[in-house]
């Protein structure tokens, strides 16, 4: 019995590696560990359960036709409702197989629990992530600076978040990195993810946040570690300033905005946003400005 | 005087819902004008809108979930045109504004306004009759429910008309939905509609848990109650216990919006984490609220045209009670993406897969309940094993997403999406229209035609597999639920499979209304004479197609767990019917005005919290108050219904039946 299912189960992942093959791209395309191992938990267990599901399909297809009325060939056993063994089996089943998926449930949430660090002889860079209305800031407390709508990261090196909302809930997830996690006001959450392979990829809010909820994609750019010291190093005290009216000025509602960066940070910006501190928030208008079409793309 | 109601609240610059508003408004004369021309409307009032028969209130529930369905798949395929149009360097046809309130209609009115009454329809026209009894415990309270019912659906509507709806999603989440993001009265609408709807829902509550506990015919002992039955107490449990949730969360929120609290606020310590932990312990178990009835519906179809008893009759019985408890359980995979560390998110998540297991054990049964009989390829028998296929895939992506590391990150996207559709649609929709094909004769007496309703069921599974599988597609690359803008111009071809899957969708709807009005044109053809036009196991097939107001001239006295079954099994061997009972004068509840007056005041109430009229929310709820006090203090309570009708109605019943035992013990 089991050999069989173990048969069955690797003809159908080989079926499903076949039409996952053709995309290139979100989560079945991961660029880091995290990413990599929730790919690979989606792939398992979905095949364990095709492993019983495809068989039962056939069944319901096959009886249904086989005990059809017009066929005389088929034996009509109208009083018979009940057998123990059956009743043994088809408890058995599912059971079996929630108490398989039951285990990799357990161990997973454990090993890709968002808050745990990642191993690595790395130190972890540090990014303070605040969702705003409609765009996210991501501040770097160690290198004094930061970017809306652009998150450069060091490839190869683990990422740690701290993230929070200013206004309503937002959730932050750059499909190829893994991890979605939600940013919440008065709340921080934390997050580990990291990028092994260089490269710009996606980012969106994955919780529907108001009318600019479209506008909130942002870059990741993974960059080899030495240009990202150069690039931390560059954009360090030059351009925009965030303090208190530099947040001002950023936290009114807008949606699709540019990439920026900003040269300084007001220590503490972070912890001021989650503790209600920071420069308050207006209230949103009630009709909000039109969100403008995203210029060429 | 009239609050924050000015002119500006009606869309003369939007013409979307203008025009819809004036087409609905001329639809809703028309059809004024033409009950009035038939004289009809005494008929309406006297046997439907004034009713407390079970079956009446029944077929008003399903009318109204019909009509509301059309409402939520126009919803439905506006949002699907709107993301195979605004990709790329296109905004589409709908501005967020519009776009936002679309979806959130589109799941409030699915969810609360069409599977709630589809399936509160089907137990209140099925359960007393296959409990064997008159009526449900309290028939009146039944009226006020149906009513209460239907004034939230009105206010969901009305605001096509005046103002706006929420754009916050249908649970709306604060702080979105607070004062401070959401100042409109869409989110007003939606809480008034849902909290007066939401009395009626406890109510029936109240009135089913009553009826199956307390009153069921002779002989019917809990291990004898139709699977129907059995689901339907399991349904109707989990309402009492989840619903007064709902109605505790959205009152906190309306104390925030209306009285300036701070449940779920930024500021003043409110934290909205609270309001996603409520609005889960009612939203999960409400889904089991909807498909376990769905259960029972698939489980009748499953035993009737299969000629065979239910496989693992009391199996069927414990999965259900288990699903019912660890219902409960479950609510926080809602959220594993908040963070709360791996215990947590591992307990969470394997308590949601232990309810694959009694799902898991009702296919088999349903499987077996297949085997070794003379399986019927009926309308019905195609949506179950429609449900069959298309339900254990959306069960493999609901384990999916109860396992947190998954969920991670496919949580909100728009393969979430694509699998609670396929739930509800493959589980829920599939079996409510398997009930409606099943239990229509048994309500008109005529049966539905079959060659449309295999059309329409061709349209529903063929419709929903292209509209949702792309979607599973889209969500592992990454798309998530609710953009009014496709960021990226890949997706395309998969939006517009989608939106030809809706289209398709559509088409059935549209034939299941042509069926309806053939079925109707052409119904002499297919009279249900016999009362038993499938050949039923249960007791409704042993009264009249349609049965009289009391049902059962004498209740029936039940051996074993297939009522009418069993009994038409030895009238056929004896070749007689059990001796003429003795036949008594019955006594049944006189119909009333109190449900729809008492909706009527609701709905005066709420539009007035709407739009803050504060004398005439008063006045609403004085005059809805009155009106319980009036009719508590009422002279009559019941009419008789002489002896002598009763026996000529049951003696004509008997002859007819006789003759039917004939050809049946003939063709055996």
């Amino acid at each position: 019995m089991s050999l069989r299912f173990a048969q069955r189960g690797s003809v159908a992942s080989v079926l499903l590696l076949l039409l996952l093959a053709g995309c290139h791209r979100g989560i079945l395309d991961p660029v880091g560990p995290i990413a990599a191992q929730e790919k690979q938990l989606l792939i398992n267990s979905t095949a364990i359960m095709l492993a019983i599901i495809i068989p039962t399909m056939i069944a319901t297809i096959a009886f249904a036709w086989w005990f059809r009325r017009g066929n005389k060939k088929a034996t009509y056993r109208p009083d018979w409702e009940y057998s123990g063994a059956i009743e043994l089996v088809v408890w058995a089943i599912p059971a079996m197989t929630i108490m398989l998926l039951g285990g990799i449930t357990w161990i997973g949430s454990h090993d890709l629990d968002p808050g745990k660090p990642l191993k690595s002889n790395v130190p972890a860079l540090k990014v303070e992530v605040v969702s705003l209305d409609w765009k996210w800031l991501f501040i770097y407390p160690d290198q004094g600076i930061a970017t809306v709508n652009q998150l450069v990261v060091p490839a190869g090196t683990p990422v740690s978040f701290r993230l929070t909302s200013a206004t309503v809930w937002n959730a932050f997830f750059v499909p190829q990195m893994g991890t979605m996690i939600y940013t919440m006001p008065r709340m921080t959450t934390k997050l580990n993810l990291q990028a092994d392979r260089p490269g710009t990829y996606g980012g969106l809010s994955s919780h529907f946040s108001g009318d600019g909820f479209p506008g909130m994609q942002f870059q990741v750019q993974a960059l080899p570690a030495d240009q990202f010291a150069m690039w931390a190093q560059g954009a360090r005290g030059s351009g925009l300033k965030l303090d208190g009216p530099g947040y001002a000025q950023l936290s009114k509602p807008s949606s699709y905005v540019k990439p920026m960066t900003y040269g300084t940070v007001a220590p503490g910006l972070f912890d001021a946003i989650v503790a209600n501190r920071a420069p308050p928030n207006p209230v949103p208008p009630q009709q909000h400005n039109q969100p403008a079409p995203p210029a060429g793309v | 005087m009239f609050g924050r109601l000015t002119w500006d609240a009606i869309p003369f610059n939007q013409p979307i819902p203008l025009i819809t508003s004036l087409v609905v408004i001329l639809a809703l004369g028309g059809v004024a004008i033409w009950i009035t021309r038939m004289k009809a409307w005494p008929f309406l009032w006297n046997e439907y809108i004034t009713s407390t028969d079970h079956k009446r209130i029944g077929v008003m529930y399903i009318v109204l979930a019909l009509l509301m369905l059309v409402r939520g798949f126009a919803d439905a395929i506006m949002m699907r045109a709107q993301q195979s149009l605004a990709i790329g360097a296109s905004q589409g046809y709908l501005p967020p504004e519009h776009y936002n309130q679309i979806f959130t209609a589109h799941g409030t009115i699915m969810i609360f306004f069409v599977a709630m009454p589809f399936v509160i329809g089907f137990m209140n026209f099925v359960v007393p009759l296959q409990l064997g009894v008159r009526d449900v415990a309290f028939p009146t309270m039944n009226n006020v429910s149906f009513w209460l019912s239907a004034s939230g659906a009105l206010l969901v509507n009305l605001s096509l008309f005046l103002g706006e709806f929420a754009r916050t999603g249908w649970l709306a989440f604060p702080p979105l939905s607070e004062k401070a993001f959401s100042p409109g009265v869409g989110v007003d609408y939606y809480l008034v509609a849902l909290q007066i709807s939401g009395v009626g829902t406890v109510l029936t509550a109240v009135n089913f848990v009553t009826t199956i506990l307390k009153t069921r015919a002779p002989g019917m002992s809990y291990l004898r109650m139709p699977v129907f039955c059995w689901t339907a107490l399991a349904s109707n449990l989990i309402m009492l216990a989840a619903f007064p949730v709902l109605t505790v969360a959205l009152a906190e929120l309306m104390l925030d919006r209306y009285l300036g609290f701070h449940f779920f606020t930024n500021d003043g310590g409110g934290n909205s984490m609270l309001y996603m932990n409520l609005i889960w312990v009612w939203g999960h178990p409400e889904v089991y609220i909807l498909v376990l009835p769905a259960f029972g519906i698939y489980s009748e179809v499953a035993a009737t045209f299969s000629g065979k008893p239910l496989f693992g009759y009391r199996s069927m019985v414990f999965a259900t009670l288990a699903i019912c408890i660890i219902s409960y359980m479950v609510w926080l995979h809602h959220f594993f993406t908040m963070g709360a560390g791996g215990d947590i998110n591992a307990v969470f998540g394997i308590a949601s897969m232990i309810i694959g297991i009694p799902t898991g054990v009702k296919i088999y049964n349903w499987l077996f309940t297949m085997y070794g009989g003379r399986v019927r390829f009926t309308v019905p028998v195609h949506y179950l094993i429609g449900f069959m296929l298309t339900f254990v895939v959306g069960g493999l992506t609901g384990v999916l997403l109860a396992i947190p590391p998954v969920d991670f990150v496919v949580h909100n996207s728009l393969f979430l999406v694509a699998h609670f559709h396929q739930v509800i649609i493959g589980g829920v929709v599939f079996a409510l229209m398997a009930g409606y094909t099943y239990w229509f004769p048994k309500a008109f007496g005529f049966t539905l035609d079959e060659r449309l309703g295999k059309a329409v069921f061709w349209c529903w599974f063929i419709g929903f597999h292209l509209a949702f599988m792309p979607l599973y597609v889209l969500g592992f690359w990454g798309a998530t639920r609710r953009m009014q803008h496709i960021p990226d111009p890949t997706w395309k071809p998969f939006l517009d499979v989608a939106f030809l899957g809706a289209v398709i969708i559509g088409l059935g709807i549209v034939l299941t209304v042509v069926q309806l009005l053939y079925s109707i044109k052409t119904r002499d053809q297919r009279r249900d004479v016999t009362g038993d036009p499938w050949d039923g196991r249960t007791l409704e097939w042993l009264t009249l197609s349609p049965p009289p107001h009391y049902n059962f001239a004498v209740l029936p006295d039940v051996h074993g767990e297939e009522a009418y079954w069993t009994r038409k099994q030895t009238a056929i061997k004896m070749d007689q019917l059990i001796d003429e009972p003795d036949y008594k004068p019955i006594e049944m509840p006189i119909h009333t005005p109190t449900g729809v007056i008492v909706a009527f005041f609701a709905s005066v109430c709420g539009f007035a919290m709407i739009w803050y009229i504060w004398w005439l929310a008063i006045l609403g709820l004085i005059g809805a108050f009155a009106i319980f006090v009036w009719y508590a203090w009422r002279d009559e309570h019941e009419h008789i219904i002489p002896v002598e009708e009763v026996r000529a109605n049951a003696r004509e019943r008997r002859r007819i039946r006789m003759e039917h035992l004939h050809e049946l013990s003939q063709s055996t």
